[in-house]
């Protein structure tokens, strides 16, 4: 047997498992949503049909609205915790990564536990205003849990990046005239760009298609994940499904990759 | 920019300590006077406190309570390093990455409020100053490690400073190119005549640069003087083996002669002490027949350098004896030589 046979004779199983478990799903996956009763036109459903259209809209906005918000709790935290040594340092940071380890049905469960109809909010709100403030079952309650799990994520590149910055960047700008707001707009964001894409696009994907948390919190909220689900299940409407399924992978996908051309260049000047 | 001279602020620090949070004293209380346009260096090994007195001027590191910072006489020691107006050369240069050449010149003009027109002229008088012509729209990463440098003094000097702070802006480059530089830098420090305050190791950078050399050690100033007097005139033996080549020998004295192995060598002035420790340049050193020499010693190795060439005798005096020698000079391994010293070149160090 020549080396180049017994290489390839190694990659076998790769190829093997390829092919069955993503390859032939996947081609499978889009045959389907050419199935239905409109064609392949049902893969325009998705922009031309209200209802989903309204949908992918809402999910792009809340993927899109966790994104930023996660991304400025995350840098100021992530900042303060890599400049500032103190004591209980380690067990914050430790505390704030924990929800790593939490599947999103548990993070849908804390959710209504603190905004449900029997939340702490609500009993807090109950007692000073009279009125019980629910929130959990929307996509409200969706968006507190993404950010309660995007948010570990973010922090640990942001750090990572903030421990590899050039002190001496901010030590000249300030000895150029430069005040504590001028250095993180002109030195301290530009050199964190590229933690930013790449953890945003990571905190913007898990927005995007992350299911166990809306299906913990409701089954009516109007998002991608939640409409494939009620679609394939309820609807038993196999195309649709699979044509929303599609759309959603290169949505995403065309979204992300946006993203890192925009931090291509960001990263060429950057230098 | 005019080649006048005494441009900028004076300095005075005063007995300016520093102690780190963890215990570490990297700067014994020092004060220290720098006058306006002056070039002052400070000298030392890498640990010696240099760069903490800079940071202290530069108001990146506070000095220990009683320790003052004066700019024309001026309190500055609780004014942040932004309203000092100092410019700052680091090491690392710490350019900008994300902006241009000429917007890392013109930064800390537009963050004075300059308007366009003044900074792009500002920023053009600058790129002809330090010989950038043509790299204006380059990034940094561009750049070559003798561009940056000369973009990070021209950054430093765009904004006019009172002071102007180098800390070791040579040592990044390789040797030949560092040698260049020195020269263009020297040049360009005289012809801007602003006050400068300039961090080295490299003792012929201290040379050639400093007005006035500040030779520190283990946190201390060692000494203070021109580069003549640095070299000439050590006070200690640390400042004479540290600056240049030096023979120190310790031996008795006798009527203003030192007594030493291969002879005996007169000393210059006046020494009612019964030994001392002496120091002398190999270069004051010359090599004679034997009988014309009160001194003389047997050379051990000759290495040819070129321009000159450098003896090792032993012999002469308990430790061996390097000596400087012109290259005409005809002399052989095992040979013995006298060696002929003037009485002004044997410097006696304090004990």
């Amino acid at each position: 047997m020549s080396h180049k046979s017994f290489v390839w004779l190694c990659l076998l199983p790769l190829v093997v498992v390829t092919a069955a478990f993503f390859l032939v799903p996947m081609a499978r996956l889009v045959v389907t949503g050419a199935e239905g009763p409109q064609g392949i036109t049902g893969y325009l459903a998705i922009l031309t049909e209200p209802r989903y259209r309204a949908t992918l809209i809402n999910t792009v906005v809340l993927a899109a609205a966790t994104t930023i918000v996660t991304l400025i709790v995350a840098t100021i935290a992530g900042m303060f915790l890599q400049r500032h040594r103190f004591p209980g340092r380690a067990v914050l940071i430790a505390m704030l990564t924990f929800p790593l380890a939490f599947p999103g049905v548990v993070i849908g469960f804390l959710i209504i536990l603190l905004a449900g109809r029997q939340g702490l909010i609500g009993d807090l709100t109950n007692r000073v205003f009279g009125e019980k403030l629910v929130f959990a079952y929307s996509i409200y309650g969706l968006f507190l849990g993404y950010l309660y799990f995007s948010i570990p994520r973010v922090i640990l590149t942001i750090m990572a990046a903030v421990q590899k910055l050039d002190v001496g960047l901010e030590e000249a700008a300030r000895s150029l005239g430069a005040g504590p707001w001028a250095v993180q707009r002109d030195v301290v964001l530009p050199a964190l760009g590229p933690a930013f894409v790449a953890s945003g696009a990571i905190a913007f994907a898990t927005a995007m298609g992350a299911f166990g948390t809306a299906f913990t919190l409701a089954t009516n909220i109007d998002v991608l994940p939640m409409l494939i689900y009620t679609e394939f299940t309820l609807a038993a409407n196999f195309s649709i499904s699979a044509a929303l399924s599609v759309g959603l992978g290169v949505i995403t996908w065309f979204i992300l990759a946006l993203a890192r051309s925009f931090s291509g260049s960001a990263v060429a000047a950057a230098g | 920019m005019s080649a006048s001279a005494g441009h900028g602020a004076s300095v005075r620090i005063e007995a300016c300590g520093k102690t780190f949070a963890e215990g570490t004293r990297a700067l014994e209380p020092a004060t220290l006077d720098i006058a306006r346009g002056e070039t002052l260096v400070l000298l030392g090994p890498s640990g010696c406190g240099k760069t903490t007195m800079l940071r202290i001027i530069a108001g990146l590191e506070l000095p220990d309570a009683g320790g003052k910072v004066l700019f024309d006489g001026k309190d500055m020691t609780s004014v942040p390093i932004e309203r000092r107006n100092v410019g700052m050369v680091f090491q690392s240069y710490a350019l900008f990455p994300n902006m241009s050449v000429s917007a890392n010149i013109g930064y800390g003009l537009k963050i004075r409020g300059v308007p366009d027109k003044e900074r792009a002229a500002r920023v053009a008088e600058l790129v002809a100053l330090t010989n950038i012509s043509g790299l204006e729209n380059r990034r940094i990463d561009q750049l070559s490690g003798g561009q940056r440098q000369r973009v990070a003094l021209a950054r430093a000097v765009a904004i006019r400073p009172g002071i102007l702070l180098l800390d070791e802006p040579l040592t990044a480059l390789d040797a030949a190119l560092r040698d260049r530089l020195r020269g263009e830098l020297n040049r360009l420090l005289r012809a801007l005549g602003i006050t400068t305050i300039y961090v080295t190791h490299d003792q012929a950078e201290a040379m050639e640069l400093g007005d006035r050399v500040v030779v520190m050690e283990k946190g201390k100033i060692a000494q203070i003087g021109s580069p003549r007097e640095i070299y000439f005139t050590p006070q200690s033996r640390f400042v004479a083996e540290f600056i240049g080549a030096a023979n120190i020998i310790e031996a008795p004295i006798e009527n203003g002669h030192l007594v030493l192995p291969g002879g005996r060598q007169a000393i210059g002035g006046e020494a009612n002490i019964p030994a001392a420790v002496a120091m002398i340049r190999p270069e004051t050193i010359r090599v004679v027949e034997t009988g014309s020499a009160p001194l003389s010693g047997m050379v051990d190795s000759v290495s040819f350098i070129g321009d000159r060439q450098r003896l090792v005798v032993s012999g002469a005096s308990s430790k061996l004896i390097t000596v400087d020698a012109p290259n005409t000079v005809q002399a052989r391994a095992g040979e013995r030589v006298g060696l002929l010293i003037s009485p002004d070149a044997v410097r006696l160090l304090p004990q």
